[in-house]
């Protein structure tokens, strides 16, 4: 017999205190893309599959969990990543000309986990910003997500920034086929020089030379003159390696340390320009992630430049090493009209106050008070436990 | 602290020379030590002996920030979550099919036959037989793998090969190479990142010898 307690593979439980400590960064997170401008949304957790699957949900076929809609008889997905539920959001209903900027917090599904450790059900946050193509909203959007890991307290936040245009353009000037570019993406998103040799081997001298600098082009700021002398003198390449310079240079300071990655071209397919990620100390994996990914609108009605970044709240508080559950006051259970007020009262100052329900008085340790709530002199004192 | 993720045995002794050119020394032999943890002449580099296959693990979870490991082993797992930057020209063989001698494997493969495969890799062995398009029931076994076709229990076995002996005291002959083998230096993505200024010059003392 199925055990009934079980549950699926790399799914699980947030338990107390943990759940608390995860339902409060959301909140804060969500506050502060409040006070930036950002309106939040709160798109269905499952719709048609072909929008879930278009622009930045290219990838994301053998991710997404299918069932077939009784109603319509058509095939709906449970989203594995919001951004392409914000990018419909704001193609197709808001309509506005403007730049739109908005923000999300829910659960999202992989079918697939990303890896052995990891959750099939992440718990998305993020933000998007809709309608501007300047290099002002990707450092908008990269200095908001700097703000909000500095939201978690963790110190030592470190960028990678990378730009896929520096690819695209080589691929454009060297003609290469569709098929060989995807294998050479493969073999670059794994600095894999090997395969990326035998790959290159027959493509133009220009293209062939460039290809195989790639991986070797990441590090702090010397490896953009590196980049300017070895890459081929294309103006979009060029151009790619002044917006890494500006970007890098506004976001100075806020982060421990910034570093280059011609090579990282995460989310080629629908990724268009400026592509970074944040790593922690002590994290085997990138905390957040984003980038720009223009164009992915038009699927939905209309072409619109965008950026934005999210991020798994169950990682972030992960890395912040076991929650502690705040401890609380025990109140006796009496029809003290008195304590009652008294109650309200530390309740009103954010402190937990609990009661004591009669017939459990040899469980009380399992309540996590560390103070308790006593009649002296007709008035009700905390004292320590 | 930079941890290296090495297996015993063949990577160990062929790494050696390549750690000593960085100028790091194990302070104990692995093969005498029963330490799973080896301490060197750095004190910022200490290296992990593990099982060849769960090198890649190691690294992928950042356990490891730096490992070597074969292609084989590498190929199998994915390397998802890891930079493989080097081949390190170490361990060299042949991932290669091999049958009993006087199988037909060429006519068993054109008319379309399903072959029973046994192997370790079972990734790499239904990867390649779906390339060329052959039906395959894949036995997975956990080592000597030659004996299977000699029961009965296979047709065809998918293994490493160097030098070809044990094949040959077994009456198996390689009829099909499928990858060439060597070992890789693997770095995690994220100490490759955070920890940069302490791997590169691993890194480039590593290309450096691999280049003389």
């Amino acid at each position: 017999m199925m055990q009934t307690w079980l549950l699926p593979e790399y799914i699980e439980d947030i338990l107390p205190p943990e759940a608390r400590r995860i339902e409060s960064l959301r909140r804060r997170l969500l506050d502060l893309f409040h006070v930036h401008g950002y309106h939040q949304v709160i798109p269905p957790l499952l719709e048609y599959l072909p929008s879930l699957l278009t622009g930045t949900g290219h990838d994301m076929d053998l991710k997404t969990f299918k069932v077939v809609d009784q109603l319509s008889g058509r095939m709906m997905g449970l989203r594995a990543d919001i951004t392409p539920q914000a990018a419909r959001i704001d193609a197709h209903l808001l309509n506005r000309r403007g730049v739109v900027r908005l923000c999300y917090a829910g659960s999202v599904l992989h079918a697939l986990p990303d890896g052995m450790m990891q959750t099939r059900e992440p718990l998305q946050i993020g933000a998007e910003l809709f309608g501007h193509e300047g290099l002002e909203s990707d450092i908008e959007i990269q200095q908001l997500m700097i703000k909000a890991l500095g939201e978690t307290g963790m110190n030592g936040v470190h960028l990678d920034i990378g730009h896929v245009g520096i690819f695209k353009a080589l691929i454009e000037h060297g003609s290469v086929s569709t098929e060989l570019e995807a294998e050479l993406f493969l073999a670059l998103q794994n600095k894999d020089v090997p395969a990326l040799t035998e790959l290159v081997q027959g493509l133009d001298e220009i293209t062939r030379n460039a290809v195989l600098q790639l991986p070797q082009l990441y590090g702090s700021i010397e490896i953009l003159g590196q980049a300017r002398q070895h890459l081929p003198d294309y103006p979009e390449v060029h151009e790619a390696l002044a917006e890494l310079e500006a970007v890098a240079a506004s976001l100075e300071g806020m982060v421990e340390s910034i570093a280059f990655d011609l090579g990282e071209l995460r989310g080629y397919h629908y990724h268009s320009g400026v592509v970074f990620a944040a790593y922690l100390p002590g994290q085997a994996h990138a905390v957040a992630k984003g980038g720009r990914y223009d164009e992915v609108g038009s699927i939905f009605g209309r072409a619109r430049p965008a950026t934005g970044f999210s991020m798994d709240l169950r990682v972030l508080c992960s890395a912040l090493g076991p929650a502690a559950a705040a401890a609380g006051i025990l109140a006796p259970y009496t029809e003290d009209a008195s304590l009652y007020e008294k109650i309200e009262a530390l309740r009103g100052q954010g402190e937990v106050v609990l009661v004591d329900l009669p017939g459990h008085e040899n469980s009380q340790d399992e309540l996590n008070c560390d103070r308790r709530l006593v009649k002296i002199n007709e008035k009700w004192l905390i004292e320590k436990i | 602290m930079i941890t290296i993720a090495l297996s015993k045995g063949r990577i160990f002794e062929e790494t050696t020379p390549l750690l000593a050119a960085a100028g790091i020394v194990p302070q104990e032999d692995p093969e005498s030590s029963r330490k799973l943890i080896l301490g060197t002449n750095r004190e910022d580099v200490r290296l992990i002996i593990v099982r060849a296959s769960d090198v890649p693990t190691y690294v992928q979870y950042g356990a490891a920030d730096l490992g070597i490991a074969g292609k084989d082993v590498l190929h199998e797992h994915g390397g998802a979550g890891m930079y493989q930057p080097l081949d390190l020209q170490i361990a060299k063989c042949r991932m290669m099919v091999a049958v009993p001698q006087g199988f037909d494997y060429e006519g068993a493969v054109r008319q379309g036959a399903r072959l029973r495969v046994a192997t370790k890799y079972l990734q790499t062995a239904r990867e390649h037989f779906a390339k060329k398009g052959v039906h395959v029931d894949l036995i997975k076994l956990y080592g000597s793998m030659e004996l299977a076709p000699l029961v009965g229990l296979a047709d065809a076995i998918v293994d490493l090969v160097s030098s070809g002996g044990t094949l040959k005291a077994n009456n198996l002959v390689a009829v099909e190479e499928i990858m060439q083998i060597s070992s890789r230096l693997v770095i995690n993505q994220a100490a490759l990142k955070l920890k940069h200024a302490q791997i590169q010059p691993l890194l480039d003392t590593f290309a450096a010898c691999l280049k003389a």
